[in-house]
């Protein structure tokens, strides 16, 4: 067992290493040119977001439409602190303090709304980060209201969206494979059996949601930070509806679909935009047929395991008896 | 007080539209338990069919309503039975996920056909350009058609809901499915009607808005669907008479707020407004409060 | 002095009146029966023990290790910890979580370490789990369910259900057990296989159990002493040879034959 535990992680290890590695090589050869480092940018900032997200929708069980509102606020904080100082330390303290404050903003939120359920939970959620992106507009002095903050200097390159994007896969799948993570799932599954088992659900509701928060947060970051150009409007409610979309395509409760859905649905735009014109009706065509034949999203609930690994190593090499 | 006479009038026939739209929502998610996004999307339809009947067809108000609301029927009917009847049995999420797909799909289609920009209505003429000034307060025809046309489509909604045979089946549908149809009631084309009258009303609201202010574009469902959206949670989403009661609320608080306070938080003041509603009595203005058996 | 005292315990719902003026007495190390007819409250009597339901007035006191509580009206998630734990009559087990999670989550409250520790999987993370799922596995292999421990709680059989059920219970690490309708569906060689079970882990974990039940030949065979409830209220207590020639349970019964029941 503890063998085959170490071996599994080495091998994870190795895989990502290696992509970073890879992906790395290539941009310094300049076969990945600026616009598909672009492309990679928004792929990682949306597998943060929507791993995020599955954490409090798809494991926790509470439907949220807010996510954009927390994103906003990791981005706003992060452009303004490295606005005021562009330099690297400056970007990094702007990463966490967006992170730090939208967790915070995302506990405020959650107490009071986080006792209703389903429908009227995502209701509520969309109109937090409706007020949110209000609040954003009208700050003027601050934010530069509807103008938004250009400028804004770009820290952001791979070797920080990598450590970002897997920093934040490995801290959600560890929490959801620990005690308090199936806490939280126990009040997906049966929130009434949970509280009789001794499971403070709302307690676990609002931890799922800050967490979630605190990594919108930093997604929000990694954005300002790349595009060098956030306003309002980029916050707005499709945002929220894109990143549920990635969600529910990748699979409800599966980190892996979430990470596969980001990035085939990042590969998929980059080739619709050789259709410009008709780009948004091929994807909401294709977004209904997937949901009409695969209602579970591409994962399910299951997460891609290693086992697949072993499975072609078996194939390869002979049968060896169990150590 | 003659600065609030004038709000309170723009308010109603705001109110009016958002009424309109919130009861198809309310309808369908009283049916089948789904935010159906696609909705404001079929009102920014209507709001083009309009345009077109009133300009190339260069037809009449009346005729132009009636063919609007006609064929965002027809389009509300297809999209369920393309897009949602196959997920009947798939969980509310995919569901939802496909109302957005259908949004978008909408939106866009309709971009690509007539255009992103801004397309103006013609400008009114005879009796429906007149207004009428009480004192300082003014009213204008449009605003006076805007009420009783919303008026009568409420006052026949009423009608069909309480007292035909297939409104009965509507609310024995959103009482329990299952149940009704082993009563024998056929539930598919029940929820096909549903989705038909609430597409009727979206389509009478986009023309509507249309001659009221004049300019349509593919994405104006967005903002008012989701208010609309408020208004029949806020009245107690599932319930029609709380629809109505929302749309006016929504409609009036929006009105008072740009004119008395800031413009730009009018949208804001309309969702903190939802969220204590929601917090303070979860279920609605009219909703009854359930709680989960143990 | 009793374990749990109820008194005059009262729930009403609108003008519906459940449970009315219920006082009941459990002392500790015994295993009580709460019978009667179908709708006459034994579950609201539950729920409201167990903190699912508010009660409308009455107060229910828990005396664990010398501690005197007063639990009406708090959250099940606090009533739970101090050491209630219950059962559902129908199973809520997390279905679509494996046999082992299933107990594990239950044994949640004994976890220590901090959320910051299940970030990085810390070795403070480990050492608990470790611990964490060798007691569950410990508490399956004593209801037979060790070998199932992967497989979703969904696939398992009827009465493999009811005995999860019984070990998610367990978990908790209670000092009073509600088990509501244990033998719900099941066959006269399962209900016999149960009753072995009950008085086996009442021995084994040194239990308190408060058990509704409709099986007579359970109730009969393994309570000590039974409250019969009717309408919402008290109407006999006693042991169970009392009970079956109580009159007012008879004919609370309607023709139902009690004194064949326990036989």
């Amino acid at each position: 067992m503890g063998n085959k535990a170490k071996s599994n992680l080495a091998i994870k290890i190795i895989l990502l290493a290696a992509t970073f590695v890879i992906i790395q090589l290539l941009i310094f050869l300049d076969v990945i040119n600026d616009y598909l480092q672009a492309t990679m940018a928004t792929i990682c900032i949306n597998i943060i977001l929507a791993v995020s997200l599955n954490l409090i929708t798809g494991f926790t069980g509470q439907f949220s439409l807010g996510h954009a509102g927390f994103m906003s606020i990791g981005a706003y904080t992060c452009a303004l602190i490295t606005l005021r100082n562009p330099t690297l330390p400056g970007f990094i303290i702007g990463v966490f303090a967006g992170a730090v404050m939208a967790a915070l903003i995302g506990g405020i939120v959650g107490l009071p709304t986080l006792r209703l359920r389903g429908d009227y939970l995502a209701i509520a959620t969309l109109g937090m980060s409706e007020i949110i992106r209000i609040v954003f507009l009208n700050l003027d002095s601050i934010t530069n209201g509807a103008a938004g903050l250009q400028d804004i200097p770009q820290f952001t390159n791979w070797i920080w969206l990598f450590i970002f994007t897997t920093g934040t896969v490995l801290v959600i799948s560890n929490f959801i494979k620990s005690s308090h993570g199936r806490a939280c799932i126990s009040v997906r599954e049966d929130e009434i059996a949970a509280e009789a088992m001794g499971i403070n659900s709302t307690r676990y509701k609002v931890i799922a949601f800050i967490i979630g928060s605190f990594f919108a947060g930093i997604a929000g970051a990694l954005y300002a930070s790349t595009f060098n150009f956030i306003d309002p409007k980029i916050f707005g409610f499709s945002k929220s509806i894109d990143v549920l979309v990635v969600v529910v395509l990748g699979g409800l409760g599966s980190i892996s679909g979430s990470i596969i859905a980001a990035v085939l649905l990042g590969i998929i735009t980059t080739y619709l935009q050789a259709f410009a014109n008709i780009q948004m009706i091929l994807y909401s065509v294709l977004l209904i047929i997937i949901m009409i034949f695969r209602p579970q999203g591409l994962m399910g609930s299951k997460e891609v395991s290693l086992s697949i690994f072993s499975k072609l190593g078996s194939i390869i090499k002979p049968k060896k008896g169990r150590a | 007080m003659e600065q609030l006479f004038q709000q309170a009038i723009n308010g109603i026939s705001l109110g009016s539209i958002y009424a309109l739209i919130a009861l198809g929502y309310t309808m369908v998610y009283g049916i089948i338990k789904l935010i159906n996004f696609a909705h404001s999307d079929v009102y920014m339809l209507g709001a083009y069919i309009g345009y077109v009947c009133m300009t190339k067809l260069k037809l009449g108000f009346l005729p132009s309503l009636l063919i609007s609301m006609a064929l965002c029927t027809l389009i509300g009917v297809l999209i369920e039975k393309i897009a949602y009847k196959p997920l009947r049995n798939a969980t509310r999420i995919a569901v939802l996920i496909t109302a957005i797909g259908v949004s978008l799909f909408l939106e866009y289609t309709t971009m690509a056909i007539a255009g992103a920009n801004v397309r103006t209505y013609p400008p009114l003429t005879g009796f429906m350009n007149m207004s009428f000034e009480i004192g300082s307060v003014s009213i204008t025809m449009m605003q006076i058609i805007i009420v009783s046309v919303t008026i009568v489509l409420m006052v026949l909604l009423q009608f069909i809901v309480k007292k035909t045979r297939i409104g009965k089946a509507m609310r024995a549908v959103s009482l329990d499915s299952d149940a009704a149809e082993l009563m024998g009631i056929n539930v598919n084309t029940t929820i096909s009607f549903t989705f038909a009258l609430g597409s009727a009303l979206a389509g009478a609201a986009g023309i509507m808005v249309g001659n009221y202010y004049n300019s349509i574009n593919p994405l104006m469902g967005m903002l008012p669907g989701l208010k609309a959206f408020v208004a029949a949670v806020f009245g107690g989403i599932g319930i029609i008479p709380g629809a109505m009661i929302g749309g006016y609320f929504i409609g009036i608080v929006e009105v008072l707020v740009s004119g008395y306070g800031n413009s730009m938080y009018r949208d804001g003041v309309v969702f903190a407004i939802l969220i204590l509603v929601l917090i303070i009595k979860p279920t609605g203005l009219l909703g009854k409060n359930t709680r989960e058996k143990v | 002095m009793a374990l749990l005292s109820v008194n005059k315990l009262t729930k009403s719902f609108g003008g519906l009146t459940a449970v009315l003026n219920v006082n009941m007495e459990i002392n500790q190390g015994e295993l009580v029966g709460l019978i009667g007819p179908n709708g006459a409250g034994k579950t609201t009597v539950f729920n409201l023990i167990t903190g699912m339901y508010e009660p409308t007035s009455g107060t229910i006191t828990l005396d664990s290790n010398g501690i005197k509580k007063e639990i009406q009206g708090l959250k099940p998630y606090t009533i739970c910890n101090i050491g209630l734990a219950r059962t559902f009559q129908n199973i809520r087990l997390f279905k679509d979580l494996t046999v082992l999670d299933n107990v594990r989550i239950a044994m949640h409250k004994n976890v220590k370490y901090g959320l910051f520790s299940s970030f990085f999987h810390l070795p403070s993370h480990s050492r608990e789990e470790a611990l964490l799922t060798r007691k569950s596995l410990e508490l399956l292999e004593i209801l037979k369910l060790d070998h199932k421990k992967d497989e979703l709680a969904r696939n398992l059989p009827y009465g493999e259900q009811r005995h999860l059920e019984i070990a998610r219970a367990l978990a908790t690490n209670p000092v009073l057990l509600l088990l509501d309708e244990p033998a719900a569906g099941m066959n006269p060689a399962e209900t016999a296989q149960l009753t072995e079970l009950i008085s086996w882990i009442r021995k084994e974990f040194n239990l308190t159990i408060l058990l509704i039940e409709h099986d007579m030949s359970l109730v009969m065979k393994i309570c000590e002493r039974i409250y019969v409830l009717d309408y919402g209220m008290v109407i006999a207590e006693g042991t169970p040879e009392e009970i079956k020639n109580n009159k007012r349970v008879i004919e609370a019964y309607l023709g139902e034959d009690m004194s064949n029941a326990g036989d």
